[in-house]
């Protein structure tokens, strides 16, 4: 019996949200008194691969294969599965983002196992099996019971503190086998983001709506994340009127997020909105209109005039950050 | 070529949502109930790809499982215009329930493209796209958000942590589809109305599966804290709060 967690890598790197699913795993792992085996698919090297290890998992297989480089559901889902009945699985973990929602209904098929999505919080229960997850577009939170003998757990971004232990890791190193017939998706290009901090990373987002008036505006408010460290991220009409890209947008329809911090910038907080971003630790409102319903969702706010107050926050971060 | 878009009828999302008695289901009393937004925004690519000759699709169909009383919303479906529908006559009960039902549709008849939303609006669960293609042993793409179609060969975007991917898969596949496939999702004319009352819909009966996952209780959020209003004249004072009370700064 074990916890497996399925880790996702960019170019040869983990990320915070990689260490977040160990010391979940690592959580869960203690409840049910077995322990976590990784399983890394990909080029990774050495160094990287210990640092599963410090937040908790006992065994690490990285596993490697050409075939493997890009990202194939069949083929992936195959790896994973195998490790999966070697390790003997009883829980399979992996990130909410978007390769997890690409193989956890593929990996639930293989293994017949049943699939709690977007979870927020350690299992309430191991008998039955009951995890905690965001339903109704955040508007609601289920209780969810999963039957089948190996359960899968994808896990909501930013749910779960990091925490170190004091466990080393065994490296397993494994060249799997894979049919190149089987890998049936072909990668022509990559186009990556450079540069900035990743939306669905960001533990700051500023983000701004049709309140901000015209997209040669989002100069300051660009200026406050660059400050803050943040992201930039907006409103769906605003990227529907195609004033900044719709990678930006965030809401029911859009990126779910949950950065510690969500600013947002002459937004009024419809209902659609609010489903993409009430998991934020805080929400702090900028808007003109004192009535708007952004004010009920938010924590921290300021009636007033975006383009008076967001260069008169940039000025005070970057007092605060001298 | 054939697209099958499944669809789901979800409460309109503008919709209160309230907790009925019991605590594990919600209180439908007055919901409006619409298509889901990804499913509609699939339909919507899946007209246009119709639309035009070059693309080789012949017809669209929409799939959807659910009880009679959801007729209206395939009905909504074939008034935009996909061409005829499928229902399996049965509640959805959870994801692996739904998956073995559309993947059932899609191994009894021919289609060449299958799209799915990337998620419900109501339940998030996003996994019923991926499963049905696992169910129907046939490629799948994730996070999709754009999806043409050049000399009969699929050529597809894909969005990634952190940027896109331009791929290619043979047909038949299944596109799990998210925003940025078709800007606006289409809306339904009086013509199209009328039409819709006498495309077919062909009604399946389940076969045997049993669900894997129950919601056994519903909670609202946590109510958040009034919001503490600082003035206009002295923005200073919201990074100062920021730093020193919430400590997220």
């Amino acid at each position: 019996m074990s916890v497996l967690v399925y880790t996702e890598n960019w170019d040869g790197k983990f990320k915070k949200l990689t260490y977040e699913l160990i010391s979940y795993a690592y959580a869960v792992a203690g409840m049910m008194n077995t322990s976590v085996t990784a399983l890394s698919i990909g080029k990774v090297d050495e160094e990287e691969l210990k640092q599963l290890g410090r937040y908790g998992a006992k065994k690490i297989i990285s596993a490697e294969n050409e075939l493997l480089t890009t990202l194939d559901n069949q083929a992936h889902t195959g790896v994973i599965a195998g490790i999966a009945q070697s390790e003997k699985a009883e829980v399979i973990i992996m990130s909410n983002n978007n390769a997890g929602k690409a193989l956890a209904p593929r990996l639930a098929v293989r293994l017949k196992a049943g699939v709690g999505s977007g979870v927020s919080r350690l299992p309430l229960n191991l008998n039955p099996f009951t995890v905690y997850r965001r339903a109704y577009s955040g508007n609601a939170y289920a209780h969810v019971v999963i039957r089948s003998e190996i359960k899968i757990i994808t896990l909501a971004q930013n749910s779960f503190e990091l925490k170190e232990t004091n466990e080393t890791a065994l490296i397993e190193r494994l060249n799997v086998a894979v049919d190149p017939s089987s890998v049936k998706t072909t990668v022509k290009e990559v186009k990556k983001q450079t540069g900035k901090v990743l939306l669905t990373d960001a533990d700051i987002v500023v983000s701004g709506g049709r309140g901000m008036k015209s997209p040669d505006n989002w100069g300051p408010l660009t200026e406050l994340a660059e400050a803050l460290g943040g992201a930039t991220a907006c409103s769906r009409p605003v990227s529907d009127e195609g004033w900044r890209p719709h990678e930006e947008h965030t809401g029911q329809t859009g990126k779910i997020i949950a950065p510690n911090l969500y600013i947002a910038v002459g937004i009024s907080g419809a209902t659609q909105h609010l489903a993409g971003i009430s998991a934020s630790k805080y929400i702090v409102a900028i808007n003109s209109d004192k009535d708007a319903p952004i004010f009920e969702a938010a924590q921290y706010g300021i009636v007033g005039d975006a383009m008076k107050v967001l260069p008169q926050l940039v000025t005070a971060v970057k007092e605060i950050r001298k | 070529m054939k697209i099958l878009v499944c669809i789901s009828n979800v409460p309109d999302t503008t919709t209160k949502i309230r907790i009925a008695e019991g605590n594990a289901s919600i209180d439908t009393t007055g919901i409006q109930w619409v298509i889901n937004p990804w499913d509609e925004l699939s339909l919507t690519r899946a007209l246009e790809l119709k639309d035009d000759p070059a693309s080789g699709v012949k017809t669209v169909t929409v799939a959807h499982v659910g009880p009679a009383s959801s007729e209206p919303t395939i009905r909504k479906a074939l008034a935009i215009g996909a061409d005829d529908a499928i229902r399996v006559n049965a509640e959805s009960s959870d994801a692996w329930y739904v998956a073995t039902q559309l993947a059932e549709v899609v191994k009894k008849e021919q289609f060449d493209i299958i799209m799915c939303g990337i998620e419900s609006s109501d339940y998030n669960g996003s996994v019923v796209g991926g499963m049905v293609a696992e169910f129907a042993g046939i490629p799948s793409v994730s996070a999709v958000s754009s999806l043409s179609i050049e000399g009969g060969n699929m050529l597809i975007t894909r969005e990634i942590d952190g940027g896109k991917e331009i791929l290619t898969v043979p047909a038949p596949f299944l596109a799990v589809v998210q925003k940025g496939i078709a800007k606006e999702p289409r809306i339904a004319a009086m013509r199209g109305i009328m039409m819709a009352r006498t495309k077919p819909v062909k009604v399946y009966e389940p076969v045997q599966a049993e669900p894997l996952t129950e919601i056994i209780a519903l909670e609202k959020p946590a109510a958040r804290s009034a919001c503490k209003l600082v003035d206009a004249s002295e923005p200073g004072k919201l990074i100062e709060l920021l730093k020193d009370e919430a400590k997220v700064i």
